[in-house]
């Protein structure tokens, strides 16, 4: 599983990652972290708004920290 | 899970947010009627009395704090749970496709309700963009967005009343709605770096919005109270405690001599002096509360809030990655004058 948070740094961005970083260790899945931060790169998956998660290259959120229940259900393929 | 069962739960939830809602609502209402007394009473309790300079000092801290920090909370929930209505992603379905002029007005409007942070700028501006907003009104949103705040309004209104408060969200409109059309009568879409250009020419994925919750507003609310009075509660005390500590110590008419209405060089001083400082709007309200109280005149330090949210040096870094140094320097330039105006023209006719 490939899981990206997209963002350029910001104080949120970084609680989202751990965040997920957390449930996918509780859940204990085996996942790739990738934090996106070039803006080109971003805009690819043209999210407007970040922090933005992506999992498996589909955009899940953007804009906000999901709650714990959300991303989980998203990690089981929800 | 049982989908029965989850609605059951879901719809519990719910009660129990509108009852903590009423209840808090009631609290809020309650203290916020109480305040003179409770200023009262912490001066009765330090045995000053308001007849000293400290106790006077001392009594307007005590009251104005609680006021204001009040308020904010309040409002600031209140925006929390209303901005989930206004997601980027619709506020760009509502703007794509509007004439400038209507969509200047629409944009600028927007942009006070719309959650809205520097560091996403960037994908903001492209994202309009793309979905064929045009030029000047994505510029009308981007102006309004950070300088027409519930914070800076809120504060505003708790401090120097409700005339200022209004004067302030009507100017600022103003500027982001008629520099937003200036940018798009200049015609500026070549100076749009080559990388945003090739976006713009693609095709664009409808991206749906994801359904919320009213659980999920609510708690939307909540984060943003955290986030927003958590980090600006400081700036306040230091406003107030400036405003109160320098009611007494420094001359009425200190200020006026060198920002009062008639020093001409005033407002374009204020202006410039804003551009580098980079604060939000709670942080430049202890300023504001001090050059207000010792006479400088309000069109000049509304100028000198305005240039410091507005305009800051950060915030363009972030825009240069898109924008092309021409694009930034008439952005600055346009919204710049926009606000110089705004301060003669205050001073003016006050």
């Amino acid at each position: 599983m490939l899981i990206k948070i997209l963002g350029t740094g910001c104080a949120k961005c970084n609680r989202l990652e751990q965040l997920a970083k957390e449930i996918a260790a509780e859940l204990k899945l085996t996942a790739t972290f990738e934090h996106v931060t070039e803006m080109q790169d971003i805009m690819a998956y043209q999210v407007m708004s970040t922090p933005a998660l992506v999992i498996n290259e589909v955009v899940k959120s953007s804009g906000r920290i999901p709650s714990r229940g959300e991303i989980a259900g998203w990690l089981q393929g929800g | 899970m049982n989908p029965n069962l989850t609605a059951a739960s879901e719809r519990s939830k719910l009660i129990q947010w509108l009852v903590g809602i009423a209840v808090a609502a009631s609290i809020w209402l309650f203290a916020y009627n109480q305040l003179t007394a409770f200023a009262d009473w912490v001066i009765s309790l330090l045995g000053l009395s308001r007849q000293t300079r400290t106790g006077e000092a001392l009594h307007f801290f005590f009251y104005d704090s609680p006021k204001v920090v009040l308020l904010l909370t309040g409002i600031v929930f209140i925006m929390g749970v209303i901005q989930t209505f206004f997601s980027p992603e619709r506020t760009r379905a509502m703007l794509s496709g509007k004439r400038e002029g209507v969509g200047n007005v629409l944009a600028a409007s927007l942009g006070i309700v719309t959650p809205f942070c520097s560091c996403s700028a960037v994908p903001l501006f492209i994202g309009f963009l793309s979905a064929g907003v045009p030029l000047g009104v994505t510029f009308s949103f981007l102006i309004s967005a950070p300088m027409v705040n519930e914070v800076a309004l809120v504060l505003l209104f708790g401090m120097f009343g409700w005339k200022v408060a209004a004067l302030y969200l009507g100017l600022g409109l103003l500027v982001a709605i008629v520099a937003g059309m200036v940018i798009g009568k200049l015609k500026m879409e070549r100076f749009l770096e080559d990388w945003v250009q090739k976006i713009l020419g693609g095709q664009t994925a409808e991206h749906h919005g994801e359904q919320l919750t009213w659980v999920a507003r609510f708690e939307a609310g909540v984060d943003h109270v955290k986030e927003i009075v958590g980090k600006v509660w400081p700036y306040i005390l230091a406003g107030i405690a400036l405003g109160a500590g320098i009611h007494g110590y420094v001359p009425e008419d200190f200020m006026a001599s060198f920002m009062g209405k008639d020093v001409w060089w005033a407002v374009p001083a204020a202006v410039l002096l804003g551009v580098p400082m980079y604060t939000n709007a709670a942080g430049v309200i202890p300023i504001v509360e001090a050059l207000i109280g010792k006479g400088a005149a309000l069109g000049t330090v509304l100028a000198f809030m305005m240039s410091v949210i507005a305009l800051s040096a950060p915030e363009m870094i972030i825009l240069r990655k898109a924008l092309k140094p021409t694009l930034i320097a008439t952005f600055a330039g346009v919204v710049a004058i926009g606000i110089l105006l705004v301060g003669y023209v205050f001073n003016w006719l006050l």
